[in-house]
């Protein structure tokens, strides 16, 4: 019998979910809690309940990047692996890596100083959106549609002064219809796909209660999303596009432990499911 | 049993899972499941969302 460990540090429905599958597929089914894990560098694998196979799922970035880094140290095969979860989890990396791969992404622009990107600002013109580099949930972005307002943000970023907070990440407005895609890839196979329409205001984040809606998904849309993926190095992931009036599918985002909760009320498919099954096959045999 | 912060009654499921996050429906504090052994639930403080949580 195989043997699926689920890594958590909330136990969201998502991971319920995930556990479910997993149990129905006839695994024999683990939950660790990473907050009350030790781990350390005389740790085996057999010295946790991790089975054959991990689904990292931790809502703190920083604690499942570091978590995962443990157990590929165990030799433990993790999903998603510590490469992707880094890459995906610093947008700018990620915005590079997309770019790297000639998939459509937004222009962006990166300043290493509040003078530079104020300067910037000025060079390219306004609006640009600012985002920071790590997060999520929409939180931190924000058009930046005059030198007032960007004057005031960066202002705050300096008093902030995380070590993070010192990179500064501005991307192109793009003129979309109200709303953006998500596409879940599951093992580079896109599996289902949403609209996420604003609730209020330009972001989409159903987080910020953005209203998802089913999408069918094309065929260049899959395209886009199996190249997107593949550039990230595969894995389960969340691939966000948005429409350009001008220049088509543009992708903005792509995402690590991908939420699915709302979507797999509506998917055709069985999202956690494939997410299980997928993580069966990346068991060594 | 009682929230921990305002004493209003709190309603954990049956089948709620050490973990999981519970929500004083009164004063809106959350906490996380620390263990269950039937009826006999230890709550936690929740940790507040970080800057880095999220997808």
């Amino acid at each position: 019998m195989s043997r699926v460990c689920i890594v958590f540090d909330r136990l969201r429905s998502e991971e319920k979910m995930l556990q479910k599958e997993a149990s129905d597929l006839g695994c024999d089914t683990s939950m660790l809690d990473a907050k009350i894990t030790q781990i350390n560098t005389d740790s085996k694998k057999d010295d946790y309940d991790l089975g054959d196979v991990v689904l990292e799922r931790c809502v703190s970035y920083f604690r499942g990047l570091h978590f995962t880094a443990s157990l590929e140290f165990m030799d433990v095969p993790t999903i998603n692996s510590y490469d992707v979860a880094s890459i995906c989890g610093n947008k700018m990396i990620m915005t590079l890596r997309l770019k790297k791969h000639n998939i459509p992404t937004p222009k962006t622009y990166f300043s290493f100083s509040s003078e530079s990107s104020l300067e910037n600002l000025e060079k390219v013109g306004y609006p640009l959106v600012i985002k920071p580099i790590i997060g999520s949930w929409g939180r931190g972005v924000m058009p930046l549609k005059d030198k007032d307002t960007a004057e005031a943000v960066m202002e705050i970023r300096d008093i902030n002064d995380g070590p993070h907070d010192r990179i500064y990440y501005l991307q192109e407005l793009i003129q979309r219809p109200p709303r953006d895609i998500r596409i879940i890839t599951v093992g580079d196979e896109p599996i289902a796909a949403m609209y996420r329409k604003s609730a209020n205001g330009f972001k989409t984040n159903i987080a910020l209660g953005a209203d998802p809606e089913i999408c069918e998904i094309t065929k260049e849309m899959e395209d886009i999303a199996v190249k997107a993926s593949k550039a990230m190095g595969g894995g389960i992931l969340g691939i966000d596009m948005m429409e350009d009036e001008k220049k088509g599918l543009v992708v903005h985002e792509v995402n690590n432990t991908v939420e699915f909760k709302g979507l797999a009320r509506v998917a055709k498919r069985n999202i956690p499911k494939a997410m299980v099954e997928y993580a069966l096959s990346c068991i060594r045999k | 049993m009682n929230c921990p912060e305002c004493d209003a009654t709190l309603n954990i499921p049956d089948d709620a899972s050490v973990g999981e996050i519970v929500s004083c429906p009164d004063c809106g504090a959350d906490f996380e499941i620390a263990s269950k052994d039937g009826s006999n639930v230890v709550l936690k403080q929740a940790e507040s969302v970080g800057e880095d949580w999220g997808e």
